[in-house]
């Protein structure tokens, strides 16, 4: 579980994240959603360490984060998985090699072992094929479910995606919602996901953060997010006809 | 203002390489992206060093010869000259200003793509210091691979003075081996070795720092790239007027 507590982040005198409070629970997916320039990347890059907030803290499983030393951090991070927006896979190793990545860095097994592990964990997203392919070699989607695949290598606690499904097609956005969603229920892990794409809201928001100019707007689940009466969360999520033809629907049940 | 901005620079660099050079915390890693640097900054760098330095001591022999070679000159001057600028000046120093264009905007340009693309921010996230992982062993490679390229350029320099005699018949050999043989200061070597360590070093952390550091996208890789090489070209020459003083 990450709970955020009165969370700020400035940028010299600009408050991009003001007073964010959250809780995320392990096992189900958490999405920030919010539009283009809301806050939602700054607040997950607050959330991993990758940027430092100005005020408030960020709690993991009891362990404050922000009051802890370097090492700490160091420690607490190889608990984290993270996927990029561009997948940020390493374009100089091979698919296995990738997912090997962390298990070559912080695991103490054999390399046979390590590289069991890594070709299960290519099994899981289903790219076992491709493991001897380079990074420019694969599709966008495929990099993405490498991206998963030396994500959990380490069976992490704790998973970020920041945007997983930008730039990839409804269907394999569907594909790479679905694995995100079924390793946190395999792993129990606590899972953020920043998006703004609608289908993952729908499909597989458990708990979902409307965040709107760097503020929290909204929280609630999918099932939730049909009856909400924001006006802001409204304007955002049902701004296609096809969102809105869904909440008629919906409605109608 | 200038003078802030160049100090908040040099701290950032001061900051990085206090990362850089840590305890690797994998040595099994660390030895491998080692021989990788290896390869990838020296031994790659071989062929240009031996092509250039061939060509400018062909090209120094002749000059010499035509231009201050005379009845009123002893023979070996040719030779003398040829040697010594070789060893002094151009296979530490020029050779590196050669490198820094190609070593450095390779290191600048490789570190900045993996900025922007996220994956610094991957290797940090996974608890891996990516300063030590990605600067160290581009560090460590270029410091021990560049006394050989010293000396394999001064080799090949030589070599480049000897066609001269060979194929242009503009000088005896006999009188470019009296010329290399004569007087010769065997700490004249080792100055150059000690010059091309610090020029090592400085081709290798300026380059990386400012591709660490590259903020946006694939242009201001670009910029960074081009400011990595300017700045270590001016650096190279200033280090290379401080040492000299030192060390002759």
């Amino acid at each position: 579980m990450i709970e955020i507590n009165h969370l700020y982040k400035y940028f010299g005198n600009k408050e991009v994240i003001q007073d964010i409070n959250a809780t995320f629970q392990n096992g189900i997916t958490n999405l920030i959603i919010g539009q283009s320039g809301s806050g939602k990347t700054v607040l997950i890059k607050n959330i991993v360490g990758l940027l430092e907030p100005t005020k408030g803290t960020i709690i993991y499983d009891g362990r404050d984060f922000i009051s802890m030393s370097k090492s700490e951090r160091i420690m607490l991070r190889r608990e984290m998985g993270m996927i990029f927006q561009s997948a940020a896979l390493f374009d100089s190793l091979s698919v296995l090699e990738n997912v090997m990545f962390p298990l070559d860095m912080f695991s103490n097994d054999t390399l046979r072992d390590r590289t069991k592990r890594a070709r299960s964990c290519l099994d899981r997203v289903n790219l076992i094929e491709a493991q001897d392919k380079f990074p420019g070699e694969i599709s966008g989607g495929m990099q993405k479910r490498v991206a998963i695949a030396r994500a959990i290598a380490l069976n992490p606690k704790y998973l970020f995606c920041d945007e997983p499904n930008s730039g990839l097609d409804p269907k394999t956005s569907l594909i790479i919602d679905e694995l995100i969603h079924g390793i946190t229920k395999e792993y129990d892990m606590t899972t953020i996901i920043n998006t703004h794409d609608m289908n993952s809201v729908i499909d597989i928001g458990d708990n979902i953060i409307f965040i709107y100019e760097g503020r929290m707007e909204w929280q609630g689940t999918k099932e939730d997010i049909m009856k909400a009466t924001n006006k802001r969360l409204n304007d955002f999520v049902f701004a296609s006809d096809l969102f809105r033809k869904v909440k008629d629907v919906e409605m109608e049940k | 203002m200038l003078i802030n901005k160049y100090l908040t620079t040099l701290g950032k660099y001061i900051m990085l390489m206090g990362r850089t050079f840590s305890r690797p915390e994998r040595l099994k890693m660390f030895l491998k992206q080692y021989v990788k640097e290896m390869m990838q900054l020296g031994v790659n760098s071989i062929g240009i060093v031996l092509l250039i330095s061939f060509f400018i001591g062909a090209v120094i022999c002749i000059q010499i010869r035509m231009n201050i070679q005379s009845p009123w000159m002893p023979r070996f001057i040719t030779g003398y000259t040829t040697r010594e600028i070789m060893l002094l000046e151009f296979s530490s120093t020029i050779m590196c200003l050669i490198l820094a264009g190609k070593v450095g905007s390779n290191i600048a340009s490789e570190i900045g793509s993996m900025r922007v693309t996220q994956q610094i921010d991957a290797l940090d996230i996974m608890g891996v210091n990516s300063a030590n992982f990605l600067i160290f062993p581009k560090i460590l490679g270029m410091v021990t691979l560049m006394p050989f390229l010293v000396i394999f350029s001064t080799t090949s320099g030589i070599i480049g003075a000897y066609a001269t005699s060979f194929f242009g018949h503009i000088i005896s050999a006999d009188d470019l081996t009296l010329g290399f043989q004569h007087d010769f200061n065997q700490w004249f070597v080792w100055m150059s070795i000690i010059k091309s360590l610090f020029f090592a070093f400085i081709i290798s952390s300026v380059p990386a720092f400012f591709g660490y550091t590259v903020e946006g996208g694939s242009v201001n890789v670009g910029k960074a790239s081009t400011n990595a090489v300017v700045c270590s070209s001016v650096l190279i020459l200033f280090s290379d007027l401080l040492l000299t003083q030192i060390l002759s």
